[in-house]
């Protein structure tokens, strides 16, 4: 049965479902609700578990670096600054292999200060080689946390993962959401039962000096663990729509693309509008197509060489930017074809930054301009979208 | 210059019966009078704030402000002050700034004697992200993040900076306007790291008033001079117990300061210029 709640709710009740030992977090707004909810759950006895409320996020996410390595499930939520204050544990907790789990809001980094949506945070950590699965709705984001803690649990990955997900528009939304069933999650994610974990019958190192002699293995490791988790993604999406009836492809998911020209490539909550204007743009007989990044590490890039291979242009919006070279998606999209037969255009759109709104409107004229392309050649490969006119100017430095 | 010329025109925010107006509405004339009395010219200040509720004061008063990120006001103020020792740098922080977030620099500023002043609006809860448990929330307090109360006891921050060498130590509250004045003044022209921990009454998510109202009393007779019973004043009351709340400056003393004192501070010191010659004197 379908039950409308507020995003944050969903999220907390899907974390309740996998029951984590551990779970710990500092307030941040717009993670704020999902926290508070957990911990409603555990005052009122929904939810047997240890929940510190610590006194920042570089104390959350290390505690839970201590918790995993004895043994627990660990959970934490954070965005934006606590994100970014969380940077030397996220290295720390991927080089230790240790599966915690993440939902990350997705907020727009200060200065200048914002409290809004755009993927900024999330992009800035992801070489720190945590899993990064980006959901596009709620429903999505609440299926996403069971899976993230199997793929991150097993044995071969043992990698830690983020659930990321837009603050604002999918935090704070009110959507109808199906519940997931606790039995049912029990049944899909068995508990935690680490092979190396701290134990004082069979003591143990964590986080040891590796000397230049073995730093080099650590990382191949690493490497191919997440290289392995791209099966594993594939592999727990279809388990999980076996036994829970829904499914959103696997590492990428694709819409319109058959015979599509024009392909856009995205992520986030921003794909639900592109599929409305896909839509629109159809019924005016324009041949565009979308496809959904949904792993971002693992970058899927065998299956986006397949969904893109016949597109003419194709065109990465997203909510980042790389100061000084592009923006991440579109960077790593053409690094992946260049090796390839694919010899479509490719340019980026770093769009919606710091909340600013991305419509239907918005993404027709993403798709006008890309359109361009195929007429024109390429004018720009990179375009910071709808910067303000007055900015444009040449000689303006702001003021 | 009148506490009306540093009126802002920016929208004022803040909850009806919130302590943050009395901390600006002290503000404002103790940097007036200062200004008038040729002590603190008004060009010379920056007021850095955190992030929270207490942080917007940096939009209500007209002088050099400074948004810092959450927790980090004091190594902003300290780089500041360093930079241009001409300038009176005074840090607005919240409890959860100050105490949780960034907890490490006020030990280390109070240790080092920076010459700023602290300024905390110790509402005792986080009010920007909607009333969650502070270090300085008593046991047992029911907030956003704590429903069923909070298991651990609070810290007194006014002894914890006394235990990190702080040179100026004062508690303050959000309502009784003339002694926050009083302290505000003394804070900023102690030379020296000036702690200022304001009972700033959150009226949306710990209404406290009356509960201050019937504990909080002014040192009266204190010498701040005489650190043992300064000491002991801090302890009377630990956030957490029901006890009488003193108010006013606990403890003061002169001190050489983070900067200007670093040759005099340094015994051995040494003639670089001399040294540099003498090694090399060695080797060619
Ligand atoms: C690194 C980081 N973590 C969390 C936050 C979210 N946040 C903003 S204000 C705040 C707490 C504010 O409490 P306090 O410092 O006591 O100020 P008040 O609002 O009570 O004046 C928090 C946790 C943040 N901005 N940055
Ligand atoms: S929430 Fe509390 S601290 Fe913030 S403005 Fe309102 S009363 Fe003041
Ligand atoms: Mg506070």
């Amino acid at each position: 049965m379908m039950k409308v709640v507020e995003g944050s709710y969903g999220i907390a009740d899907a974390v309740r479902c996998c029951s984590p030992d551990v779970i710990s977090v500092y307030p941040i707004t717009p993670q704020t609700h999902i926290v508070e909810h957990l911990s409603e759950f555990v005052a009122n006895g929904k939810l047997d578990c240890e929940y510190i409320n610590v006194e920042s996020e570089f104390s959350s996410l290390s505690s839970l670096i201590g918790a995993s390595a004895a043994g627990a499930r660990t959970y934490t939520s954070t965005t934006s600054q606590g994100l970014a204050l969380m940077f030397e544990v996220l290295f720390n907790v991927s080089g230790m292999r240790l599966p915690i789990v993440m939902t990350t809001v997705n907020r727009a980094l200060s200065a200048p200060l914002s409290i809004w949506n755009d993927q900024q945070d999330a992009m800035a950590a992801r070489e720190a080689g945590w899993i990064q699965i980006y959901a596009e709705n709620v429903q999505e984001a609440m299926d996403l946390t069971p899976q993230l803690f199997k793929i991150s649990e097993d044995p071969e990955i043992l990698t830690p993962s983020m659930v990321c997900m837009d603050g604002f528009i999918l935090t704070h939304v009110y959507e109808p959401v199906e519940f997931l069933d606790i039995e049912k999650v029990r049944e899909f994610l068995p508990p935690y039962r680490p092979e190396y974990v701290l134990d004082p019958k069979d003591p143990k190192t964590f986080g040891a000096f590796a000397d230049p002699s073995w730093f080099t293995e650590f990382r191949y490791l690493q490497y191919q663990a997440m290289e392995r988790a791209k099966k594993k993604i594939e592999k727990v999406s279809k388990e999980f729509e076996e036994i829970f009836g829904r499914g959103y492809g696997g590492l990428i998911d694709t819409y319109s693309m058959d015979d599509a020209e024009v392909a856009l490539v995205t992520m986030g909550s921003v794909v639900g509008t592109a599929k409305e204007a896909v839509d629109e743009l159809r019924s005016e007989g324009v041949k565009v197509g979308l496809v959904k990044i949904r792993s971002y590490r693992p970058f899927p890039e065998e299956e986006l060489k397949i969904a893109l291979k016949d597109a003419r242009v194709i065109a990465t919006i997203e909510k980042d930017v790389s100061i000084g070279y592009e923006s991440a998606l579109l960077t790593d999209l053409k690094g992946a074809f260049y090796n390839s037969p694919i010899r479509a255009p490719i340019v980026g759109f770093a769009a919606g930054l710091g909340g600013r709104d991305i419509g239907i409107k918005q993404i027709r004229k993403i798709v006008e301009k890309t359109s361009r392309v195929l007429d024109a050649g390429i004018e720009a490969e990179f375009e910071i979208f709808d910067v303000k006119q007055e900015c444009l100017q040449e000689g303006y430095h702001g003021r | 210059m009148r506490p009306k010329d540093l009126a802002t025109e920016a929208a004022n925010t803040w909850c009806p019966g919130c302590g943050n107006f009395a901390i600006l509405n002290a503000i404002k004339p103790v940097l007036a009078v200062l200004d008038e009395e040729g002590l603190v010219a008004i060009e010379t200040v920056v007021l850095v704030s955190g992030i929270g509720c207490h942080a917007k004061i940096a939009d209500y008063v007209n002088a050099n402000s400074f948004y810092t990120i959450h927790g980090r006001t004091i190594p902003v103020a300290t780089g500041i002050k360093l930079a241009n020792p001409d300038l009176n740098v005074i840090c607005f922080a919240g409890d959860g700034d100050a105490y949780a977030e960034g907890l490490d620099h006020l030990i280390f500023a109070a240790k080092r004697n920076v010459d700023i002043t602290a300024i905390i609006h110790d509402n005792r809860v986080y009010g920007l992200t909607t009333g969650q448990y502070t270090p300085t929330s008593p046991s047992g307090f029911k907030g956003r993040s704590t429903p069923s109360g909070l298991e651990v006891p609070p810290i007194n921050p006014l002894e914890m900076v006394s235990a990190s060498g702080g040179t100026f130590i004062a508690r303050g509250y959000s309502h009784g306007i003339d002694l926050l004045k009083e302290i505000f003044r003394s804070a900023i022209l102690h030379r020296g790291f000036s702690f200022v921990d304001v009972l700033q009454v959150c009226a949306t998510f710990f209404n406290l008033y009356d509960h201050y109202n019937q504990r909080v009393y002014a040192l009266e007779g204190h010498d701040p001079l005489d650190r043992v019973r300064a000491e002991e004043k801090m302890r009377e009351w630990d956030y957490d117990s029901d006890g009488p709340i003193p108010l006013g400056v606990f403890y003061k003393k002169d001190a050489p300061t983070f900067g200007d004192n670093f040759e005099e501070q340094n015994p051995r010191k040494i003639d670089i210029e001399d040294a540099i010659n003498k090694t090399l004197e060695r080797y060619i």
